[in-house]
């Protein structure tokens, strides 16, 4: 494999990986924040326990987060050097704000907020878990922000000495309209994803009979949370697809494997064949006009193919092969937008036998419910490998290819070595995870008893008087 | 002033803070299992920065991306040319960050053994390998014309930049040691305190020895030499602070010297970012590496905004933990008895 392989195949693993963590953390902390608030509201004794127990599994998830995200930080410059190199005036902007303006925030209130149950007043304390909250997304704008610079270049001009972009116009990067829908897509993608968890974790804990009255409650929290998001999300996620359409329609077209141009488009819900080279897939099924629809809000819509985008390309940009990977595309944008429409099921129902008063005894739902706590993570990585797929072959849409953003200086094996190491301290940690979580996610609630501060263990013990 | 020195300044800041800060964690990371000899005792040591550890990580993270956005071709160049150490550096940060949040989440003496392996272990390469990385900033690595590293791991081995590393880890241990004396009581108290006291003379020793070295390599400008004496002389006043019982003036001693270490590194350096061993006409430079001024300046008001304010709850963060940390007089609690039996 070249370093080019290998570098693509290192970042879209720790990527995926870190953003396994990052929307749990995201929505959870924006859920927390609200039973703590109901808590403080209407005194209810079971709502701060909630609080506090979903605040445990939050921060076991939250640690990884933040280790996972080092990574991030410091890959850009070993892996791709010569991408650092020339995105840098413009792309390190964002990156470092992100920094100031977001971690700095989380990370110090969520340390006040772990260790201040009982020391500081109860209304500062509150505040310390929204603070929490609203520092996370925004540290998922500044990414995202730079992220969809890669998407749609904005705002730079190419400096004539160097011929890199040099940054013109800040807003120009806050108002790049991948940005905005992106980013609503991204928190709502992040709701979902803490939703979803926390209806699970309510649905294990009805059924194994604890605690049954609390769990209810958050239960229908969850559902509460969960309907308007994903609906949102797959309304922000379509008007996303029209957007792509007209600054990358190649990704568009690939998503569809549409290699030749329509007007108008039927879009396939399941096809067979239809790989990289396979021009004439069987389509199973179509149905009319809905490509068109989606990728330019008009049911008569002109949506061009592969053949003829290829063409145009190597007009602009020289001889080349800028056809994404097809089959990347085709299966990432189905396997998002059908799980998310089983997602969305799992909340109508939920929420249809809350009404009916049988949420708490339908075997059936909870069961799925708990089952369903994997599903935000599979939408959640398909969206990336749309997104990020179907930017290649550019690094940097139209200004960059990625086979020239890799480091010179850097060797295969050094690339090996480090995607082993990762390799194998990600599995473990995802283990210890996974059974932390678990462990913690059966646990009784905790006692309601009085403030005392505890440490990070999050144990009732006061083991400690500070 | 113009823009590139300003960053310049502001980078060197913020590393300047991260080991100030960050450096007594790693200094209670690495010996929390010396100063605790039993689990409560640790657990004392280990909640001295249960609070601000992550907080303090983050002047790393800032640190880096100010490089990456300030000077690209710094941040390229460092970052891929010190490949192997980078990644022992995110291997090292990754097991300690996730032991903090793991260790009291299992019961078993075996669980929390292993996670206070993972916390020695991580804080103490973490500090090592950063401070050879800042060292082979100064003395030079190969760089070619292209600004390309063009060596090995083996070159990143300098007996500059490992004097760098060792003398940086051991200022780590002295500042987490005060850190503890201030921050603790009882036996821990009384351990911390004495080795802060015993270390501090063979820190003074190296520190003596590393920034002579390090006037032999860099500028010798009036900024270095008052660092490079605030760097050296605040050591000589930890021990006799402590047997005075002024823990807080022992712990801002190791602070002021610690901070000026790193300091007086940014300012040998200056103006180069990146010394190339290889021809001095390929230095990387402070002016040649620096981005546009439009987006620097968009950077600086960005900072100047928001810099102040993030003082200013991280301060806060420290006077609401501000008491000292204890265990109870009282019994074990109920889960350890039961384990340790
Ligand atoms: C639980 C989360 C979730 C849900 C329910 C959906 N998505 Fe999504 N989607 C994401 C989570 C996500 C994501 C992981 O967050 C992505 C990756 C990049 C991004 O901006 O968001 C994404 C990206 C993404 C993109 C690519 C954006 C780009 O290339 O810049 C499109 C076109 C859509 N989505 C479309 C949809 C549609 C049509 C959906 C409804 C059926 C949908 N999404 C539901
Ligand atoms: C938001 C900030 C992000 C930035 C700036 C970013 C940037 C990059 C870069 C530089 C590469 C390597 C070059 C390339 O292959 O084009 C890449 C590849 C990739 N990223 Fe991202 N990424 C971001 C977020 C994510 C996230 C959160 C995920 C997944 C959950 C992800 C998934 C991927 C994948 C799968 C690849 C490999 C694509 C391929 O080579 O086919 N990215 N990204
Ligand atoms: C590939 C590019 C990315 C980089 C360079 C990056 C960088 C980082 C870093 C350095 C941290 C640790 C912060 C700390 O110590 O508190 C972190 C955590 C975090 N990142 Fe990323 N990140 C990337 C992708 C993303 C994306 C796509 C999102 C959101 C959509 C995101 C959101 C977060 C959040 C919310 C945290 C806080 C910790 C947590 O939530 O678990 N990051 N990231």
């Amino acid at each position: 494999m070249s370093n080019l392989d290998l570098g693509r195949m290192q970042f879209a693993m720790t990527s995926i990986y870190h953003f396994f963590f990052v929307p749990l953390t995201i929505g959870l902390s924006f859920l927390v924040a609200i039973l703590q608030t109901k808590w403080h509201r209407k005194r209810d004794p079971e709502m701060k326990r909630l609080a506090k127990f979903f605040g445990t599994l939050l921060l076991i998830n939250i640690a990884i987060g933040v280790v996972t995200g080092l990574v991030q930080e410091f890959q850009f410059g070993m892996n791709w050097s010569e991408y650092s190199r020339f995105v840098g005036d413009v792309f390190g902007a964002p990156l470092a704000m992100e920094g100031l303006a977001a971690f700095f925030i989380e990370s110090t209130f969520l340390g006040i907020w772990i260790f201040g149950w009982g020391k500081i007043p109860e209304k500062l304390h509150l505040a310390c878990i929204w603070i929490v909250a609203i520092g996370a997304s925004l540290s998922a704008l500044f990414i995202i922000a730079a992220n969809s610079w890669m998407q749609n270049p904005v705002g730079y001009e190419l400096s004539a000495e160097t011929g890199r972009p040099v940054l013109n116009d800040i807003g120009a990067i806050f108002t790049n309209p991948i940005f905005i829908w992106a980013y609503i897509h991204v928190l709502l993608a992040s709701a979902v994803t803490g939703a979803v968890i926390m209806l699970a974790v309510s649905a294990v804990q009805i059924r194994r009979k604890i605690n049954v009255s609390a769990f209810t409650k958050s239960a229908k929290v969850a559902i509460v949370a969960l309907i308007p998001s994903v609906i949102l999300a797959m309304g922000v996620g379509s008007e996303l697809g029209v957007m792509e359409a007209e600054y990358q329609p190649m990704k568009i077209a690939a998503s569809e494997a549409q290699w030749e141009t329509c007007q108008p488009c039927s879009f396939s819900l399941f096809q067979i064949g239809g790989g990289n080279d396979d021009q004439n897939p069987t389509r199973i099924i179509q149905i009319p006009y809905l490509l068109s629809i989606l990728a330019t809000n008009d049911p008569n819509g002109q949506v061009l193919g592969l053949n003829e985008l290829q063409a145009q390309y190597e007009e602009t940009y020289g001889p080349g092969y800028y056809i994404p990977n097809v089959f990347v595309q085709y299966w990432s944008m189905r396997v998002m937008a059908y799980t998310a429409g089983f997602i969305a099921i799992v909340g109508l129902w939920g929420a249809w036998l809350w009404r009916r008063g049988k949420l708490t005894t339908s075997r059936t739902f909870l069961w799925v419910a708990a089952f369903a706590a994997i599903t935000p993570f599979i939408v959640n990585t398909a969206g990336w490998m749309l997104t990020e797929s179907g930017r290649q072959p550019w690094i940097v849409q139209g200004l960059m290819l990625t086979e020239e953003g890799v480091s010179p200086s850097v060797s295969a094996t050094e690339i090996w070595i480090s995607i082993i190491t990762f390799a194998i301290l990600y599995v473990i940690i995802g283990i210890v995870w996974a059974r932390l979580l678990i462990k913690y996610a059966r646990r009784p609630l905790p006692e309601d008893t009085p403030d005392t501060p505890t440490d990070s263990s999050g144990e009732k013990i006061p083991t400690l008087t500070y | 002033m113009d823009l590139p020195i300003i960053w310049f300044v502001i980078i060197a800041i913020f590393w300047t803070g991260f080991f100030v800060l960050e450096g007594f964690d790693f200094g209670v990371g690495a010996l929390h299992s010396v100063v605790g000899k039993d689990e409560t005792e640790r657990r004392v040591a280990i909640n001295t920065i249960g609070p601000f550890w992550d907080a303090n990580e983050v002047w790393l993270i800032v640190g880096g991306a100010a490089i990456f956005a300030a000077f690209p071709s710094w941040y390229a160049t460092m970052f891929s040319g010190l490949y192997l150490a980078m990644l022992l550096i995110l291997v090292a940060l990754i097991i300690r960050g996730v032991s903090f949040e793991w260790r009291g989440k299992g019961k078993t003496q075996r669980w929390r053994n292993s996670w206070s392996g993972t916390m020695t272990v991580g804080s103490i390469l973490a500090p090592l390998l950063l401070g050879v990385g800042l060292g082979d900033l100064l003395v030079g690595l190969p760089i070619n014309a292209d600004e390309q590293f063009t060596g090995t791991f083996w070159n990143l081995l300098t007996p500059y930049g490992l004097l760098t590393g060792v003398f940086l880890l051991l200022m780590c241990i002295i500042h987490g040691a005060t850190f503890m004396g201030m921050k603790t009581t009882g036996d821990v108290r009384v351990r911390s305190r004495m080795i802060a006291s015993r270390l501090s003379y063979l820190g003074f020793v190296v520190a003596l020895g590393w920034a002579a070295w390090t006037h032999y390599l860099g500028s010798r400008s009036v900024l270095a030499i008052f660092f490079s004496l605030l760097a050296v002389l605040p050591i000589l006043y930890v021990a006799p602070a402590l047997s005075a019982g002024k823990e807080g003036r022992a712990f801002a001693a190791s602070a002021v010297a610690i901070g000026s270490s790193v300091a007086m590194i940014f300012a040998s350096l200056y103006p180069n970012v990146m010394v190339s061993s290889t021809d001095a006409a390929n230095n990387l430079t402070v002016a040649g590496t620096a981005s546009g001024s439009y987006a620097l300046g968009v950077m600086t008001v960005v900072a100047v905004v928001l810099f102040p304010i993030v003082l200013l709850y991280q301060a806060w963060n420290y006077w609401v933990f501000r008491k000292r940390v204890s265990a109870p007089p009282a019994t074990p609690p109920q889960e350890d008895a039961k384990t340790s039996a």
